[in-house]
């Protein structure tokens, strides 16, 4: 078993990438506050989706479940995002 | 194993009923949030994602291992779990430790309310992730666990990943969210 040849080392490799594009990319002051927070989420939802897939491993478990545990991230996302764009500019 | 995914799924919905509520909060009083939030340290908990992540990693492998009876390489990297569970712990004390020397308690405004329960839950459920993992890792290095015997050591493995990816939304929605 060689560490590099396991898919689990790649998902936790791009997992942390994306950490530090959100972290210290899409959050400086480069970008609108509207492509800052949609990029956040919309990376947070992906990143979530492939710690569920690949680590909790349930890209072998039944559709169904599959299909209850994947739309935990888009929902998530949906309210956090609705309730970003319906709060009131502070300036 | 039909359990633990009851609970991971009651746990995410108890979750995401919480980041509602925390948005119905911040909807009233944006602009107290955008400056409490200014307060956070993102570099620490940036750190933090990347801790947990690897954490998630280092277990993942301790699980393909097992199932390949490669019993002597589980220890180690449930050994990794361990430790960067417990590199969370110090980061996340030393942030409290920050916060209330500034004067800074969950009292202060309601931010700081849902800054302290959001992050004491996800720490409550770091510290019972960790316990398990140590637990898992003395019995580990007893070889008590192989590709038949993995049902206590892949829960635990899934629990800790739901630590992690309850991370994954808690550090934007503290941290990140600009406002406009």
């Amino acid at each position: 078993m060689s560490v590099l040849r396991e898919r689990v080392t790649w998902v936790w490799l791009g997992l942390m990438v994306l950490t530090c594009v959100t972290t210290w990319g899409l959050s400086k002051n480069l970008f609108s506050p509207a492509v800052a927070v949609v990029g956040n989420f919309l990376i947070a939802a992906v990143k979530v989706r492939y710690v569920m897939l690949d680590f909790m491993e349930l890209r072998q478990a039944p559709v169904p479940v599959r299909a209850v545990f994947e739309a935990w991230p888009v929902l998530v996302a949906a309210i956090i995002l609705g309730f970003w764009f319906a709060t009131p500019a502070i300036r | 194993m039909d359990g633990v995914w009851v609970f991971i799924g009651a746990d995410s919905v108890i979750f995401a009923i919480l980041f509602l509520t925390f948005m119905q909060d911040r909807l009233k009083n944006p602009a107290l949030f955008e400056a409490s939030r200014h307060t956070l340290n993102m570099n620490l908990g940036g750190l933090d994602t990347l801790i947990l992540l690897s954490s998630s990693w280092s277990v993942a492998l301790a699980i393909q291992a097992l199932k390949r009876d490669l019993v002597d390489r589980v220890p180690r990297y449930l050994l990794g779990g361990v430790l960067t569970g417990l590199m969370f712990v110090v980061s996340k004390s030393i942030e409290y430790f920050q916060k209330f020397a500034h004067g800074l308690t969950p009292g202060t405004n309601p931010f700081y309310m849902w800054y302290f329960t959001l992050t004491g839950m996800h720490l409550a459920h770091v510290l019972l992730g960790t316990s398990l993992l140590t637990f898992l890792w003395i019995r580990s290095r007893r070889g008590a666990f192989s590709s038949v015997h993995r049902a206590v050591p892949e829960s635990v493995a899934s629990f800790w990943h739901l630590v992690d990816l309850l991370w994954i939304v808690l550090f934007p929605l503290l941290y990140l969210m600009k406002a406009v």
